[in-house]
């Protein structure tokens, strides 16, 4: 999950307009009480415009996230970790349909939101923008980066926005399958030879502060948080996730033989949990504006499926103006 | 149908149900690993899901023949032996399968002609003599019957959408319709598995291929190409170059850490 552009990227000052006959007042009561706002509800334009920029953050993630998984897919070791892999990278795909399906809700078109993320305007979740290097970074990616999303994304399921919950409920029932998934490569890797473990601890050392980062920039420079934590959008702080994710994913990595890659990683005895050392900022703000390892190749791939599927797409319009909307060809099983 | 129940036929040797039963199953990989090639990079998303889904289905039907060959051979090789421990020429997928996939023009009308035979073949093995063969093909003719929907419809979409798309959907069944040959014709082997009663008689599926994909390609108002013989036998295990090289990708890894598990 990935919604970090929510506290980076946009500007809409909240409750701008002045609240004439009191909806603004009513739409606030409506989420105090907990009710799910639904897609022809009244709504202000800048609880509207947060949910597609977030929706929208997400789905483009999900689909951008299919490229680092992706590359391993023709080399995956066995068979089963190959079939395991396609159906992982395919539920991604899937859940960027449905994400862009909740946006549409909200008036926004999927052509318009693919044009937006192939034209560099629209973000996506930083980690994709590192490489997957060896065969544990697959494992690394499942253990770490669907850890992490899933801390964000099970709150989103209580999210005030119907479409964008429900959608949710399902991403998160995969995401927490994938999460296992990848734990137990890890674990395979883990209690394998010298090679294989040395190539899971270096997925570690390189995946770990980009897991990290996903949460976004902490509480004290995130600009969004408090006017999405009014509106039920975001039920916790990025730094109360992050810590969450840590004292959960600590454990799992003593437990696997792995070492975490943070000199400064101690236990808080009186909070009960690991502390991290300082996360390098300059490093996400660097990814998060185009130069990260990998921005270049993946939106250069993007727009490369786009175009090459250009004369496809063109094709079946064509083949449906000319036999109704919504032909199937008429083949015969 | 009849070729389960007649027993006076001769029985076919472990060697020749192995070898047979290896066709099928790297036909399946070779052209499954070929298709999740596509995954995140197809002309829109339900195309990617689409050939994701078939690419599973390839994939698990070279699951269950490869260790059924492997049970048939007798000397202890599983699924990822056979799939990651095995050189070219040791392959005996058609070579229609292990085809580059070009533009999605080109990996429609590879899956097409493949799919036809694919389904043709499978529903004629659900009545096999060989009861195991027999469960895998029930299952896989189903699968294959929905491939075959979705390359169809697409080469038709192709094939009668805009002027470029009928110009690469033909430019396609031109290069690739030289492989079709080696899908229909048998061998000593497929005449054997046949008098066996294992394999469908290989008339019986050809019929069926050609009137199926002369179908498909007069809907899409696509030529029928002229019959191009050269006998390709990648089903004896002598490929075209395209194959080492989806093979080096597949298996370099278990091959860097031998006796390892994943």
């Amino acid at each position: 999950m990935y919604t970090q552009a929510l506290d980076s990227a946009g500007s809409a000052a909240p409750q701008g307009e002045a609240d004439e006959d009191g909806r603004l007042e009513r739409f606030q009561a409506r989420i105090d009480r907990d009710e799910k706002i639904e897609p022809k509800d009244w709504m202000p334009e800048d609880y509207r415009q947060t949910l597609i920029r977030q929706i929208a953050q997400h789905a483009h993630s999900e689909i951008v996230g299919m490229l680092p998984e992706g590359n391993w897919i023709t080399r995956a070791p066995s068979l089963r970790r190959k079939v395991v892999l396609i159906a992982k990278v395919q539920d991604e795909g899937g859940h960027g349909m449905y994400l862009y399906s909740a946006a549409e809700t909200l008036g926004v078109s999927r052509t318009t939101l693919i044009e937006q993320l192939l034209s560099g305007r629209a973000k996506y979740s930083s980690i994709f923008n590192y490489p997957t290097l060896t065969w544990a970074d697959i494992g690394a990616i499942g253990w770490l980066v669907d850890g992490a999303a899933i801390m964000n994304q099970i709150p989103l399921c209580r999210c005030s926005y119907g479409p964008y919950a429900r959608a949710m409920v399902r991403i998160c029932k995969e995401e927490s399958f994938h999460q296992r998934q990848g734990y137990e490569l890890m674990l395979a890797l883990a209690r394998g030879s010298a090679a294989q473990r040395a190539m899971a601890q270096d997925a570690l050392n390189r995946w770990w502060w980009p897991s990290l980062m996903m949460f976004g920039p902490s509480d004290a420079h995130s600009v969004h948080t408090a006017q999405s934590m009014r509106w039920k959008i975001k039920r916790f702080s990025n730094d109360e996730l992050r810590q969450k994710f840590i004292s959960v994913t600590v454990p799992q990595a003593q437990y696997l033989g792995l070492t975490v890659p943070d000199p400064e990683l101690r236990w808080d005895e009186a909070a009960q949990h690991y502390r991290a050392g300082p996360i390098n900022w300059s490093e996400f703000h660097a990814v998060l504006k185009g130069d990260g390892p990998c921005n270049r190749e993946r939106l250069a791939a993007r727009r490369e499926a786009h175009e090459a599927g250009r004369w496809v797409r063109e094709a079946a319009a064509a083949y449906a103006e000319k036999h109704g909307a919504g032909a199937v060809p008429a083949r015969s099983g | 149908m009849s070729m389960a129940i007649a027993a006076e036929r001769p029985q076919a040797t472990a060697e020749e149900r192995c070898e047979y039963t290896l066709r099928l199953a790297d036909t399946s990989l070779v052209a499954g690993q070929r298709l999740a090639e596509w995954l995140g990079h197809g002309p829109a998303l339900e195309e990617d899901l689409a050939l994701g889904n078939i690419a599973l289905d390839l994939i698990g039907q070279a699951r269950l023949l490869l260790a059924l060959a492997g049970r048939i051979e007798g000397r202890g090789r599983d699924e990822d032996a056979l799939a990651f421990w095995r050189d070219a020429a040791q392959f005996r997928n058609v070579s229609l399968a292990e085809q580059p996939n070009g533009d999605f023009g080109h990996t429609i009308v590879r899956q097409c002609l493949l799919d036809a035979w694919q389904l043709e073949t499978y529903a004629s093995l659900a009545g096999s003599a060989d009861t195991e063969l027999a469960d895998i093909a029930k299952k896989a003719a189903k699968e294959c019957r929905y491939h075959w929907r979705y390359s169809a419809g697409w080469l038709v979409r192709l094939g009668d959408g805009t002027e470029e798309s009928h110009r690469r959907v033909s430019e396609a069944v031109q290069d690739l319709w030289r492989f079709t040959d080696e899908l229909l014709t048998p061998d000593a082997l497929d005449a054997r598995m046949a008098e066996c009663g294992i394999a469908p008689p290989a008339a019986a599926v050809r019929e069926r291929w050609e009137q199926r994909v002369a179908a498909a390609l007069r809907e899409a108002k696509l030529p029928c190409p002229v019959h191009q013989h050269y006998p390709w036998h990648g089903k004896r295990g002598v490929h075209t170059e395209a194959l080492g090289h989806l093979l080096a990708t597949l298996q370099h890894l278990p091959r860097a850490h031998p006796g390892v598990s994943w």
